[in-house]
């Protein structure tokens, strides 16, 4: 096993996830896409605490990284809701009053 | 390269999870139905479980699952039923210019593959493969409330103020 | 030699105390509201769980009592006495414990014994004062939690034990300055009052994690870590006076950021403007929270760590700390801002925070037994003053708090109210023999002895400032004619009212049915009892530490005695802490002592030349040891150990819990200039009031309209210095607008000016290249280019379109990029 067969997945990943972001136009579509991102980066954690000789670091931070994207899911999905209520769609284009 | 480098199994393992979970992934960044979008999301935390298990780390990939396929997936739908999306096929997911996301992921792909090539070009994980070192949860429980105890604090207030967050945001008044 | 006597049951068990009231509060919440008030013949008995609130306190009080009676038979005055401590340790994390307990010492009995009297007396006259309140039972729920919290902070073992003491007293003021909600200036208040002092609280939390984390550093190396936990009050207090050079710096950050905290909780200057606010809340919550719980938690802290502050911030080492500079500049600048309140309440809270100043400067000067002490006296006259504000509000001015519209020549109504409040007034103003005199004076006179003279001058021109704006607000309440409801005359629009705002109304309207529209009238007991009790204490509180006469009993109850103690807790140096001989530690002026006391000296008022004298002599005596103390702070005082005195390390095996304090032989001469300064601000303040308020001719009416400078000035302290509008106006919209803005002309003028440009200047080579290079074969790539370049302006023109996505995608771009860079630049 190379450490860098798990890098490059997880820069793969991360990668699409930008996209998703970028591209995507519905709320809860952009939200799965970070969840992406922060999965790309817990499979470098884990890599990188198995080259370092199986340090608990990597785990410990992969837990906490677990546990604040459970947050930020329910957070953004709330206001995924809210931003619903008002305005009946979740568009984000349609989203633009911080235009410069 | 496989064989070269002991632990062929994992690799097999790896090579077939890592091509499941890139097509999901890419699934879910350009399916049109918002439903099958958390259906492949679901697939792609799975293979990112079992990644998990092949970097010996059972603890974490059980808290994935749980978490992640448990919750968070559940969590979606949900929103997408409040939110009244399309469950059906839907033309208006993507933005106007979304092309412009394809330049913006290929550059950062290609500066983390150059980086990571540069850096870690041929690297083993484990330089025998008999040992492949093992961490206990024991350890890792040390380790959280041992040297990062900080950090699990910081991480309570966090969650607790998403519970109170989402509950003040969404809740009708 | 240690006390040999048993601490003592209730020492043992002072932990029961704020345990009390905190079951009593579960059980208000839980039942409070199902409890009806019953009648038993023409007596009516509160339901509400109003009287689970009393009870639970006057049980706080009987155990507190307890405490304090052992307490005092446990120290005999002489030797080092240990605190009881007591701690079960709940937590336990990488080598660091933190417990759950108590340290009782004389600080905290005393502070204890105070809480729950004041606290005890005021739920009695919420019984009457609330009445018929809408929220009654969530009123008194919060008040007995908020003892609670105070309590807890008080004999608290450890700093996070504090810390959880203390927010419990930050959200429970926020729920009680904002008990009448629906009015939306309360909820303002209320928010403001959490969010300021929330602002200190950051230096809480990151002072004790430098403070407790270094600390547990030393304790783990000198192998205390079987007596001690980092945290721990004593632990901190022995490393800080360990004088261990290794620390020095992380004490100095420590102590300023703990400082911060106890800025924000006291209400000190810059952070002062949140106190007069919270005035919004009911009358009995302003006078808890100003007189012995809330704005004393910061005072507290500083004493409870005082090693901390003392050698962090360099007490007596150097002729000017923070401590002292803040609590000075608070004197003053909240003096002068009482004079412009027409609220009564508001001269009082800012009265309030003058008194805390004069706690502050107390301590930054060395007072520590007198800032103390002013703690003990200041809390029974300035409760006894806002409740004699509430009893005039409920009573005498039909709920409201403005004196110039609707108080006046009230002493003939309300003659108990009246009495109570000269008397409390008096003891404020620090007339001699009232308990404001005893610990103020003593605060004064410390600064100077121990050369201080700014600060000696400070103290005494507050002296001054204090007379006179309690006489001016005695006589707008009392004196001159009726004005308003106090002449009997009810504004339809009862939202013209200041404090209880609308919301009281609606839950005033059973005050209405019993007031019956009287006219002014004497409160009734339950109101009464309280304001004779407290007043009788104003007087005599003072008298168990009157050097005046003699006595010193507070000192030898509550003061720490200095001196090194083995790891066992036996004192080393045997016999009394007060025979230690002053002159072996050696005599010490600074020079910079000399320089500074002369001109401040000349300016000063008649008492001060033979002081600069005095130090000015001992600095040629003593010229040969290092700067430390001042010289004449010795040589008229005694030092109460050599704990802390700079330079002083304990041998090793033994460490000191507190710093030595310097107290003054009390001399009547020096008591002379603070009591004729008094007289003066009375006689001027009462001349003033009675030509600009009396009944007849009034020479200096309008004086505000008619002079540019006197108008300028009342318009600056009407404002309040224009800190609040530096807060929201300057700092809030100012930092946020003009960036916002900078940001808009930045965008508009160079990002699209490029963008324009680049598009323009892209037209033009394609029109050139149209026009002189080639026409009929590049035509179509020219056309191309030309488009292109329009494409890119239209392209990059949207860039600020506040499409989340485009932000996202320029975001990742960016760092994409500048990581690419990076790696190239580094390669």
């Amino acid at each position: 096993m190379l450490l860098n067969q798990f890098l490059l997945l997880g820069a793969i990943l991360f990668a699409i996830g930008v996209y998703g972001v970028v591209a995507r136009r519905n709320a809860v579509l952009v939200l799965m896409s970070i969840e992406l991102i922060l999965n790309s980066v817990n499979i470098n954690l884990l890599a990188f605490a198995l080259r370092n000789g199986g340090d608990p670091t990597g785990h410990t931070f992969a837990l906490y990284v677990i546990a604040v994207a459970a947050a930020e899911v329910g957070v953004g999905l709330a206001l995924v809701l809210l931003v619903y209520r008002n305005r009946r769609s979740i568009a984000l284009d349609e989203l633009s009053e911080m235009k410069g | 390269m496989l064989a070269a480098s002991g632990l062929v199994a994992q690799n097999i393992a790896f090579g077939i999870v890592a091509l499941i979970m890139i097509v999901g992934a890419l699934r879910v960044v350009t399916t049109k139905n918002v439903v099958h979008a958390a259906l492949w999301l679901v697939l792609v935390l799975a293979g990112a479980a079992a990644q998990y298990l092949i970097l010996s780390a059972e603890f974490v990939a059980i808290t994935q699952v749980l978490v992640y396929i448990g919750a968070v997936t559940v969590l979606f739908l949900f929103g997408t039923m409040l939110t009244r999306a399309q469950l059906g096929r839907a033309t208006d997911l993507n933005n106007k210019n979304w092309a412009l996301g394809i330049p913006v992921a290929l550059l950062l792909l290609g500066t983390l593959v150059y980086v990571l090539i540069d850096s870690f070009h041929a690297e083993k994980l484990v330089d025998d493969p008999k040992d492949v070192p093992n961490v206990t949860t024991q350890q890792i429980s040390d380790s959280i409330f041992r040297p990062y105890l900080v950090p699990f604090w910081a991480l309570s207030f966090v969650l607790l103020a998403a519970l109170i967050g989402a509950i003040v945001l969404a809740r009708k008044d | 030699m240690i006390a040999t006597a048993a601490p003592g049951w209730f020492l043992e068990h002072a932990y029961l105390i704020p345990l009390i009231p905190a079951i009593a509060f579960a059980l208000i919440i839980a039942f409070g509201k199902r409890i009806p008030d019953t009648r038993i013949g023409r007596y009516t008995i509160p339901g509400g769980g109003s009287l689970i609130g009393v009870a639970s306190m006057l049980g706080s009080l009987f155990f507190a009592a307890g405490a304090a009676l052992q307490w005092i038979q446990y120290t005999d005055g002489e030797n080092y006495v240990a605190a009881v401590r007591k701690s079960w340790v709940w937590w336990q994390s990488g080598g660091i414990e933190i417990g759950l307990g108590q340290q009782i010492d004389g600080l905290s009995v005393m502070v204890l014994l105070l809480v729950a009297f004041i606290s005890t007396l005021v739920q009695i006259y919420s019984l009457e004062y609330l009445k018929g309140d809408r929220r009654y039972t969530h009123f008194f729920a919060s008040l007995t939690l908020f003892s609670a919290g105070m309590l807890v902070m008080v004999l608290a073992e450890n700093m996070v034990q504090l810390i959880l003491g203390w927010e419990i007293m930050g959200l429970c003021s926020f729920m009680l300055i904002g008990h009448w909600w629906e009015d939306k200036a309360n909820s303002r208040a209320s928010l403001k009052a959490f969010f300021t002092v929330r602002t200190g609280d950051i230096g809480l939390l990151v002072g004790t994690a430098i403070v407790g984390l270094s600390a547990q550093k030393w304790i783990t190396a000198n192998g205390l870590q079987d007596q001690y936990s980092g945290f721990s009050i004593e632990g901190i207090s022995r490393w800080a006076l360990a004088g261990d050079s290794q620390y020095k710096s992380v004490l100095t950050w420590g102590a300023v950021a703990l400082f911060i905290a106890c800025i924000g909780k006291s209400g000190q200057f810059p952070l002062h403007t949140w106190l007069p606010d919270a005035m919004a809340g009911p009358t009995p919550v302003s006078s808890l929270l100003h007189s012995s719980t809330m704005v004393v938690a910061g005072v507290f802290l500083v004493a409870r760590l005082y090693p901390v502050f003392f050698e962090g911030l360099r007490i007596l080492d150097t002729n000017v700390n923070l401590i002292a500079v803040i609590g000075g500049i608070t004197i003053i600048v909240a003096a002068l801002l009482a004079f412009v309140q027409t609220d009564i309440k508001k001269v009082l809270a800012y009265s309030t925070v003058s008194q805390l100043g004069y706690m502050m400067m107390g301590l930054g000067v060395g007072a520590w037994t007198p800032a103390v002490f002013h703690i003990w006296t200041h809390a029974f006259f300035k409760c006894c003053l806002f409740l004699c504000a509430g009893s005039i509000a409920h009573s005498g001015s039909h709920h409201s708090f403005d004196m110039k519209k609707d108080m006046g020549g009230l002493w003939r109504k309300m003659p108990v109210t009246f009495a109570t409040w000269t008397i409390s007034s008096m003891a404020l103003a620090g007339v001699p023999f009232f308990a404001g005199w005893y610990s103020k004076d003593e605060i004064i006179d410390i600064a100077g002895g121990n050369q201080y003279w700014v600060f000696f001058a400070i103290g005494l021109a507050g002296a001054f400032l204090t007379t006179a704006y309690m006489t001016r607000a005695t006589y707008l309440t009392f004196f001159g004619k009726a004005r308003g409801a106090a002449a009997g005359i009810h504004e339809e629009d009862h939202s013209e009212a200041h404090a209880p705002a609308p919301a009281a109304h609606g839950a005033a309207d059973a005050h209405d049915s019993h007031d019956s529209h009287a006219g002014p009238h004497e409160s009734p007991w339950l109101i009464k009892g309280p304001l004779v009790i407290l007043a009788t204490l104003a007087i005599v509180a003072g008298l168990i530490n009157a050097p005046a006469f003699k006595i010193f009993k507070f000192e030898e109850w509550v003061e720490p005695k200095a001196m090194p103690v083995s790891l066992t807790g036996e004192t080393i140096h045997e016999g009394s802490a007060r025979n230690i001989s002053v002159g072996a530690f050696g005599l010490r002026a600074s020079s910079e002592g000399e320089g500074e006391s002369k001109p401040v000296a000349a300016e000063g008022d008649g008492h001060s030349p033979t002081k600069g004298e005095i130090g000015a002599e001992e600095h040629s005596e003593g010229e040969e040891h290092s700067a430390g103390y001042p010289g004449s702070a010795i040589e008229e005082g005694h030092l109460t150990g050599e704990c802390g005195t700079p330079g002083f390390v304990p041998e090793a095996g033994t460490t000191c819990y507190a710093p030595g304090v310097i107290h003054h032989e009390f001399k009547w001469v020096k008591a002379l200039p603070a009591f004729l300064l008094v007289v003066l601000g009375f006689i001027i303040s009462s001349a003033v009031c009675v030509t600009l308020y009396g009944k007849k001719r009034r020479p200096l009416a309008g004086l505000t309209e008619r002079n540019v400078i006197a108008r300028g000035l009342y318009k600056f302290l009407w404002n309040r210095y224009y800190l609040d509008a530096l807060y929201e106006g300057v700092i809030v919209r100012g930092i946020a607008h003009p960036l916002a803005r900078a940001m808009y002309w930045l965008n508009q003028n160079v990002f699209d000016g490029i963008v324009n440009g680049a598009g323009r200047t892209g037209r033009k080579v394609g029109e050139i290249t149209y026009k002189y290079v080639d026409q009929g074969l590049v035509d179509g790539v020219v056309n191309g280019s030309g488009a292109a370049a329009r494409g890119t302006g239209t392209a990059l023109r949207p860039t600020q379109s506040g499409k989340v996505s485009q932000y996202g995608a320029l975001l990742f771009a960016a760092a994409a990029l500048a990581a690419l860079i990076l790696v190239l630049v580094n390669s």
